[in-house]
């Protein structure tokens, strides 16, 4: 391509925005030693994950920052490309491993739309519990670890203590606490046991009611306040900007929930608010996400109100396993089964983006089948990618000790930000 | 299994009626050179354009009053090599682009076919802020460079890495050099300038 074939424009005529990238200081002079360079991380307790910020000092404020990403880079989409479809799922609890539910949920939705198809009822609603259910672990794993480390140790303690119970949940229908991989395509793997919607009814009231004590811990605080109020602060045209979603983009003010915004599973049935804050700060944050568990248990009970009986896994043909009963019991099931074991699913070809609110924010699936049983690209598009990019933004011109503060309301995971 | 392998070919573009929306109609109108093809597929709708024209276009796509795309969502790279299928490529790479629209209310895929010999396309960091990072990885992961970029480095694979992991010629089993630990020490030095 040569420069005349270009349709380029001049940077005047693209109306760029303000950019700060990577702010790198200008190199300094040999005498002026008044900046200084630290590097935090990659292995440092506050830093969730592996990541390191290079962090350039004026005395104690911060001038520059360039975070280094790709420490646990596993090559997820790799692995995917070289699986079948549904080796994949197992890949996906290792994303966002706070709340690995909606990451399965995610993939599986998005290869449901490659065929195009819809679950069951009694599915949907099932993946609306688990999801919501591994919601609240994921914000409750973040508001802890954010408080501990700005030194509320008392509050961390009680919230892995209900995030616990909810774990106990997930572990009776998936028979694992954190790698459960317990969707299919076309439906669950598992239903529900028995009598379990009454304990998930017992064990929200423990939540709700931890939530509330912490709550009275902290939220009033005046030393908590004092370190989460106006620290990394981003603006609403900035957030958007940088991709920011979620949580985060609804601490800037602005009401975008992908569960409203693009409707999926029965979320237009059911009935919850989107808390928003005012300036988009820490602080703000941490109360966003308060409020969000109080609604996700409330979406929780609506939906165990709800929850028609029926199948759980659809019964299209080449899509979902047959029923064991069926395997056992007859040959075309035995048939069905074996084929599906050894030949795998076969999306039709064509290309789907599907995002799902994740627990941090938009997960998003690209995916692009060509037809003949491998995956030619499975992309997944994790949220906080763009937090990790906005953090010079985020600390420029607050002190070190504030970076735990920004850094933990952000909520980095670092499986999900390599993969 | 025949009927249902039959089924399972059937090409995009007759998988579901097209109805082009008002946001393609508005390009076909500013730059009907750019446009290669659109499809809607599974809702999703698909404008495949000339890599001459991503600048102009994403630019028209932000700040005009009916798209107003102001959220970047997404940038990846796809690598056609030895895909035998209808899917209608006609290079080998192809950059895929997501946009969302908060105010609007809508969503739009871009999609830019790369040829291999001239693996460049040109840059839109300027256009939002999300994009440096994710032309980086792409340029991390499938080697294409993105014109005018000012920070075009690897960023999850290291510096010394040998290739572009997410090319389909890139071996799964394929092992990298050691690197030299003297090389690490050199360039990250700690504490005080001096």
């Amino acid at each position: 391509m040569s420069a005349s074939e270009l349709t380029t424009i001049s940077a005047e005529e693209l109306k760029p925005i303000h950019l700060p990238g990577a702010i790198i200081p200008a190199p300094p002079e040999e005498s002026d030693t008044s900046i200084m360079r630290i590097e935090i991380g990659p292995a440092h307790p506050a830093m969730h994950g592996i990541v390191r910020l290079t962090t350039y000092l004026d005395g104690e404020q911060i001038v520059g920052m360039v975070p280094e990403i790709g420490y646990l880079h596993r090559g997820f989409e790799k692995e995917s490309e070289n699986s079948k479809w549904i080796q994949v799922i197992p890949y996906t609890d290792r994303l966002n491993y706070v709340s690995p539910v909606l990451n399965n949920i995610g993939y599986s939705m998005a290869v449901e739309k490659l065929f195009g198809v819809e679950i069951p009822r009694r599915a949907q609603f099932a993946r609306v519990i688990m999801g919501e259910i591994s919601r609240i672990t994921d914000h409750l794993t973040c508001l802890a670890a954010c408080a501990m480390e700005v030194g509320g140790f008392t509050f961390f303690l009680w919230f892995i203590k209900a995030r616990e119970y909810l774990y106990e949940l997930l572990e009776q229908v998936t028979g694992g606490r954190v790698t459960i991989n317990w969707t299919r395509f076309g439906g669950n793997g598992t239903d529900f046991p028995d009598g379990f919607l009454k304990e998930v009814e017992v064990r929200l009231e423990k939540v709700r009611e931890v939530i509330e004590e912490g709550d009275q811990l902290v939220t009033r605080n005046k030393i908590f306040i004092d370190r989460m109020k106006n620290i990394g602060v981003l603006s609403k045209d900035k957030a958007i900007s940088y991709g920011f979603t979620g949580p985060l983009l609804r601490a800037c003010g602005v009401p975008y929930d992908i569960r409203r915004a693009d409707p999926h599973l029965v979320y237009d049935e059911l009935d919850f608010e989107i808390p928003i804050g005012e300036v988009g700060d820490s602080y703000d944050r941490f109360l966003v996400r308060m409020e969000e568990m109080k609604q996700s248990i409330s979406i929780i009970e609506q939906a165990i109100d709800k929850i028609p009986y029926g199948p759980v896994m659809t019964r299209e043909r080449y899509l979902g396993y047959p029923d064991k009963k069926e395997v056992y019991g007859s040959i075309e099931g035995l048939i069905d089964h074996f084929k599906m074991v050894m030949e795998g699913h076969h999306p039709p070809a064509g290309e789907v983006y599907q995002p799902i609110e994740g627990g941090n924010g938009e997960l998003g699936f690209y995916l692009v089948s060509d037809g003949s049983g491998d995956p030619v690209k499975c992309r997944v598009r994790p949220p906080c990618f763009n937090y990790v990019q906005a953090m010079p933004e985020l600390a420029l011109g607050h002190y070190v000790a504030d970076i735990v503060a920004i850094f933990g309301s952000i909520n980095m995971i670092g499986g999900e930000l390599d993969r | 299994m025949s009927e249902e392998s039959s089924e399972s070919v059937e090409s995009i573009e007759t998988s579901e009626p097209s109805e082009t929306s008002a946001v393609i109609n508005l390009v076909q109108q500013e730059h009907p050179a750019a446009i290669l093809s659109t499809h809607r597929h599974r809702s999703d709708e698909t404008l495949v354009l000339k890599r001459e024209f991503i600048q102009p276009i994403c630019r028209l796509l932000r700040d005009h009053p009916d798209c107003q795309f102001e959220m970047f969502v997404d940038l990846t790279a796809v690598d056609y090599l030895l895909v035998e299928t209808n899917l209608q490529q006609t290079e080998r790479f192809e950059v895929v682009y997501h946009l969302r629209s908060l105010s609007k209310d809508h969503r739009i895929r871009l999609k830019c076919p790369v040829p291999e010999n001239d693996c460049q396309i040109p840059s839109i960091h300027l256009l939002w802020h999300a994009v440096n990072w994710y032309e980086r990885e792409c340029y991390d992961m499938y080697g294409i460079h993105f014109e005018g970029h000012p920070n075009l480095n690897r960023i999850l694979m290291y510096e010394q890495f040998q290739g572009h992991p997410l090319r389909k010629d890139y071996p799964m089993d394929k092992q990298q050099p050691l690197l030299e630990l003297n090389d690490v020490e050199e360039r990250y030095h700690y504490g005080r300038f001096e």
